[in-house]
């Protein structure tokens, strides 16, 4: 007989662990990825691969030079995670260097100054993205057209979806929206004009990710459906006011908004901690959103929206409380 | 379709690994020597009436209640008394024991043996008063886990009405069967004793509770329901539940059984009409008062994956764990963790000579990987804990600040409403040790509530 083991209870535990977790939504946005380089070919895998190794890079030497950890953290997943998502934002031309600088950006200033996994105020991949459209905003706004295989040094650019809604604003001429894909073209994402990130355009595989998260208890539905709920309903408002406002369908299916609704604001670190704190969370996400896309200066709206709600998710979790057992009163 | 019902909010699904399931209860060789702690029960130790060199029979009071939330404990053994000294328990610290040597098998008189089952409307002198001074007079405790005096119970203070008696058939802990077994074996004792609790506690409603992976046990006790409280002035129901952790919680029973809630601390069960009894405790609510056997033996699993016949049995208390280990096939041969009760709320022992008390319901070998916690990695904010709480609690939230020693705000979150199920840390993917550090905030917040509460009182 060996020695007797003493700790505290429980002494079971689920098969749940953080990677699990952090692969799984990896997993989840596989389908895009393949669309993604369907679509725009090898400057949608050049620009991915070069975030994910760079992300990746630099987390691990940040443990070991700065910080001096003796455990490394890479294996965890959520580098990678932050890498691939940092690449879903961006678009599929853009030299190399700058995703480094982004990758920095997401990781050395996002991520690992607040201490690393599970300290980080903001969406590490987001503040990247935000960094270099500030940084580099003629890059950063210049989208390759969905459908050429095999080009990343020269690929074609055109006009988003976005672009053309923002366009009919500002021109008060609801005629110009006709020059949108339509709502199936946008679902699949195959459009000349349905341009964007290389992994925002695909509305479909990004849905499919959000059925594997909910089926494997990854993420709750929360989020998503409060982000994508008011969007929905706040630009139907706007377009039944006056129709130089796109139509929600559109709107939805358009930009960022799946992308960052599934896989962006779900971030577990940066979002609230309670199903009531989650809905509130994603609807002021989503009139954000259609804040910054009907009357900001950029055309897209989601990321800074995200960005602005992670700095509000401490005192949501402070305010806002799950019901305590027995506070409720008496059902039937 | 049956229509099972469930508790509201958070819970688990644990791996089930009823190993003992069809196991029929064997009845336990009898000790060489049996131990007694003098605290078996919750409230205060009880104090010893034999000395050393005493004769005693099985059923022999050997120590009586140490006050008014306290609990008598009688022999299980006829022999001598060895010595009164201490040994260490199921806490882990050596506590007061009386040890008797075992010679024969020699019962008190008094008691009946027979397997003759009474029943209540032949027994006209028992009324409510004389039924829990029967249960108080033979020591009848919680037999769940939590060990509480069942006389006290079944007189709830002024300020509560009782409406109903709710039998704890849930089993919800992995690995343990005895209460499964114990109602294959013996449900119309067991009926009798719910009769008698509810007589006891002056109501006429009664429900029994049971998770529907044991559907044996389910369609048994309904079929005996309706033949014994039929046309009686009783009403009876066996509640089918969906199989969730903790449900054998008896604020979570009480929420799934008749949906409602109990408030939080200080409020209690019968604040919302419930009394909550173990199905154990039913069935030595039956001996106690018709058999006049006070509570001396128990049912309880002996189980785990590497052991090599798991099974249940019937148990004189003061028997050591080693002896049931032994007749499962021994220790396995690895590190292993021996628990009293199952994993979920189970104690860890520091030695298998720990004696069977009135609240061992299972003996639990966890062993090699399984017994070993994984290394913690950091909190991931995956709010999983959160939806987890059966009790409406933010884990992540009371463990950190338990660790900063912010007892205030933890007092302010409500700290002290934690049931210590351990679903938060069951669930949490970092492997965080949640529920260790909710627990030293609890137990320091508590301690800081009773302070300011004497406090105010010399006041």
């Amino acid at each position: 007989m060996g020695k007797l083991i003493v700790s505290l209870s429980p002494h079971a535990h689920g098969t749940d662990t953080v990677e699990r977790n952090m692969y799984g939504v990896i997993i989840a946005l596989l389908p895009a990825l393949l669309v993604s380089f369907y679509f725009f070919g090898t400057g949608s895998a050049i620009v991915c691969a070069t975030s994910v190794a760079s992300c990746v890079l630099f987390e691990w030497a940040i443990n070991k030079f700065m910080l001096k950890n003796e455990r490394t953290t890479i294996c965890d997943g959520s580098a990678v995670l932050t890498g691939l998502l940092l690449g879903f934002n961006l678009p599929s031309n853009l030299p190399l260097w700058i995703i480094i600088i982004g990758a920095l950006f997401a990781i050395g200033v996002g991520k690992m100054t607040f201490g690393g996994l599970g300290n980080n105020l903001f969406n590490p991949a987001l503040v990247g993205r935000a960094a270099l459209l500030v940084a580099f905003p003629a890059q950063m706004t210049t989208w390759p057209v969905p459908g050429q295989l095999t080009s990343y040094l020269n690929a074609e650019t055109g006009a988003t979806p976005l672009a053309i809604m923002k366009d009919a604003i500002k021109h008060g001429d609801a005629s110009i929206l006709d020059q949108l894909p339509s709502s199936l073209d946008l679902f699949i994402g195959n459009h000349p004009a349905g341009g964007g990130a290389l992994g925002e355009i695909c509305a479909l595989a990004l849905l499919l990710g959000l059925a594997y998260m909910l089926w494997q208890k990854i993420i709750t539905w929360h989020i998503p459906v409060s982000i994508i709920g008011t969007v929905f309903v706040f630009s139907g408002l706007m377009h039944l006011a006056n129709p130089v406002y796109a139509n929600p369908v559109s709107v939805c299916l358009s930009g960022g908004l799946m992308l960052g609704a599934i896989f962006m604001a779900t971030d577990y670190v940066t979002s609230p901690m309670t199903a009531k704190g989650q809905l509130i969370y994603g609807i002021a996400i989503g009139v954000l959103t259609v804040v910054i896309r009907n009357w900001g200066a950029y055309p897209e709206g989601m990321s800074f929206a995200i960005l602005i709600m992670n700095a509000f998710t401490p005192l949501i979790n402070n305010y806002v409380k799950p019901t305590r057992f027995g506070e409720v009163p008496e059902k039937k | 379709m049956m229509n099972a019902r469930t508790f509201s909010i958070g819970g688990v699904h644990p791996e089930e690994n009823k190993l003992s399931h069809d196991a029929v209860t064997q009845v336990a060789a009898l000790p060489k020597q049996a131990i007694f702690p003098l605290s078996q029960h919750i409230g205060a130790p009880a104090k010893p009436v034999v000395q050393k060199g005493d004769k005693v029979k099985v059923g022999t009071l050997i120590a009586e209640a140490g006050g008014f939330v306290s609990a008598p404990i009688f022999s299980s053994v006829s022999g001598t008394v060895f010595k009164i000294d201490t040994a260490i328990d199921a806490t882990g610290y050596r506590k007061p024991v009386i040890i008797i040597n075992v010679e024969g098998d020699e019962w008190e008189e008094r008691i009946d043996r027979s397997d003759r089952l009474e029943l209540v409307k032949d027994h006209p002198e028992l009324t409510p008063e004389e039924i829990v001074t029967r249960i108080k007079d033979a020591g009848v405790v919680g037999m769940g886990g939590a060990c509480f005096p069942t006389f006290i119970k079944l007189t709830p203070p002024p300020t509560a009405k009782a409406e109903c008696v709710i039998i704890n058939a849930v089993e919800c802990e992995p690995y343990i069967t005895a209460d499964y077994r114990l109602m294959m074996e013996h449900a119309d004792e067991i009926l009798v004793g719910l009769e008698l609790l509810m007589k006891g506690a002056k109501v006429t409603k009664g429900y029994i509770g049971i998770e529907t992976n044991k559907m044996p046990a389910i369609e048994l006790l309904t079929k005996k329901c309706t033949e014994v409280f039929g046309g009686t002035e009783y009403s009876v129901e066996v509640v089918p539940l969906k199989q969730r952790y903790p449900q054998g919680g008896e604020k979570q029973l009480v929420d799934a059984v008749i949906h409602r809630q109990v408030p939080a601390p200080p409020a209690i069960p019968v604040n919302v009409g419930a009394i909550v009894q173990n199905v154990g405790t039913a069935f030595a609510v039956y001996e106690a008062v018709m058999k006049h056997k006070p509570l001396f033996e128990r049912y309880t699993t002996v189980t785990g994956k590497r052991l090599q016949n798991p099974g249940n049995f019937l148990v004189r208390m003061g028997t050591p764990m080693k002896d049931l280990i032994d007749a499962c096939g021994g220790m396995p041969e690895d590190d292993n963790k021996l628990l009293a009760g199952g994993p979920m709320m189970g104690k860890a022992l520091t030695s298998v000579d720990v004696p069977i008390c009135k609240g061992t319901n299972s003996v639990t070998i966890i062993s090699g990987d399984e017994a070993v916690r994984k290394e913690p990695n950091p909190c991931i904010r995956c709010a999983k804990c959160v939806s987890a709480c059966p009790m409406g609690l933010e884990p992540y939230l009371l463990a950190k600040l338990a660790e900063v020693k912010n007892w205030e705000r933890a007092e302010h979150e409500d700290v002290v409403s934690c049931i210590e199920c351990g679903s938060c840390q069951f669930t949490c993917p970092a492997h965080r040790p949640l529920l260790d550090n909710i627990r030293q905030a609890k137990a320091t917040v508590m301690g800081i509530i009773r302070a300011r509460a004497a406090a105010a009182q010399k006041k």
